[in-house]
């Protein structure tokens, strides 16, 4: 019953890491040299995409969430989870490739733009999602609870998306078909496809994993089905490998 | 209360709280205390603020104004409103050296603050790139390179 899912999501990523090799094949090899920013301006292939990556995935969680709330049926609680947790992945890599570039082009790995603090905030608000759902144990005060902190979250969206338009900023404004040359956007639109199937394929496999739990749960709702580092209570006897000396 | 209707009272709730502050911070103005740097127009109308203040400073550098000297670490030179800036062109000192991409007609971030001479200090020169990537070309059109920077 759950093995065409695995398959699908396992399929879904071997197709976006191919897919991933052949745009950053082109986009090291192939394309040319940024007029400006020499070879550094590669690493444009894989932050953007990741973004777009990030801000769909949250995007897909927000509307998870809508339906949760809205029907009360744990797929969607699951589906949820899958892509918050995808997101933040995503999030947490884009700060860092970010920083990466950021320091020999602006010359700094860190300042308090308004795109890079409103995406530390995005990584913030969603990890807080994680967390807050895991610290609740009923399962239907945790999908509520999981469901509205995402919806609240999601409001830092747009604001990512529209920080370099509102606001005074560092950080380069929004790209798109005209500012970027046709023998970089190959490779930006192929890197971008495979994130796309990346997200899917990590998202698909997750909600899986965790609807599998969810339904363990329903069905031996006092067994733990894995150990849990937050709850601390019943976990006072120091755990002993069997057959270990006392 | 049924519990889908609670649910779905509360699905309610937290979409008029998200869409209530998202609606606040796109045109509520709060966008307008949100400064991440100012530029030197508006450092000039509030000259008296920005001594002292650690403040930043946004800009293009103007053509043939950038003086670097090696032996002392000091690099010199002027930041306008856009790439010919006669108003108020403003004279910015750091003690750095300047970050690669550093160069005439590029967009630029100080951090520092206004010197009681009329000279902005900066700790940390910042450059900033367009969203524009180019081939680079037999010559390069810099003017274009920085349109975006024109813009602010």
């Amino acid at each position: 019953m759950t093995h065409r899912s695995y398959i699908v999501g396992a399929v879904l990523l071997a197709i976006g890491f191919a897919t991933m090799a052949v745009g950053h094949f082109i986009g090291l090899f192939v394309a040319p040299r940024e007029a400006m920013m020499g070879d550094v301006g590669r690493i444009l292939y894989v932050h953007v995409p990741t973004a777009w990556g990030a801000l769909l995935l949250y995007s897909g969680a927000f509307i998870a969430a809508i339906g949760s709330m809205w029907t009360g049926r744990r797929g969607w609680d699951a589906a949820t989870t899958a892509m918050v947790e995808a997101g933040t992945v995503m999030t947490f890599l884009l700060l860092v490739q970010g920083s990466l570039w950021a320091r020999p082009t602006w010359g700094t790995y860190w300042t308090w733009d308004p795109r890079l603090t409103t995406s530390a905030v995005l990584a913030a608000a969603f990890g807080v999602v994680l967390l807050l759902r895991r610290l609740i144990d009923q399962p239907a005060r945790r999908a509520m609870a999981t469901s509205v902190a995402t919806i609240v979250a999601f409001v830092d969206v747009p604001i990512v998306y529209f920080s370099v338009k509102w606001w005074n900023s560092l950080h380069q404004p929004v790209s798109n078909l005209g500012s970027v040359d046709s023998p970089m956007m190959q490779p930006l639109l192929i890197a971008a496809i495979a994130i796309m199937f990346i997200g899917a394929g990590l998202s698909i496999l997750r909600f899986r994993i965790e609807l599998a739990r969810l339904v363990a749960e329903e069905a031996a709702p006092d067994l733990p089905d894995m150990p849990d580092p937050l709850h601390l209570e019943g976990s006072d006897k120091p755990v002993q490998a069997e057959g270990s000396p006392s | 209360m049924k519990p889908a209707i609670q649910r779905r009272l509360f699905l309610l709730g937290a979409l008029l709280v998200a869409g209530g502050a998202l609606g606040v911070i796109a045109w509520g103005g709060i966008g307008d205390n949100l400064v991440y740097f100012w530029t030197p127009a508006q450092v000039a109308a509030n000259a008296d603020k920005a001594v002292g203040a650690t403040i930043r400073l946004g800009g293009v550098v103007q053509a043939g104004t950038v003086h670097w000297e090696q032996d002392q670490q000091l690099l010199t030179f002027t930041v306008g409103e856009s790439t010919v800036d006669t108003k108020t062109p403003l004279q910015v000192e750091a003690k750095s050296a300047p970050p690669q991409m550093f160069r005439e007609g590029i967009g630029v971030v100080v951090e520092g603050t206004m010197r009681t001479d009329g000279v902005f200090s900066a700790d940390k020169v910042m450059v900033k790139h367009s969203n524009e990537y180019r081939a680079p070309t037999g010559e390069a059109d810099v003017k274009k390179l920085y349109a975006t920077v024109e813009d602010l």
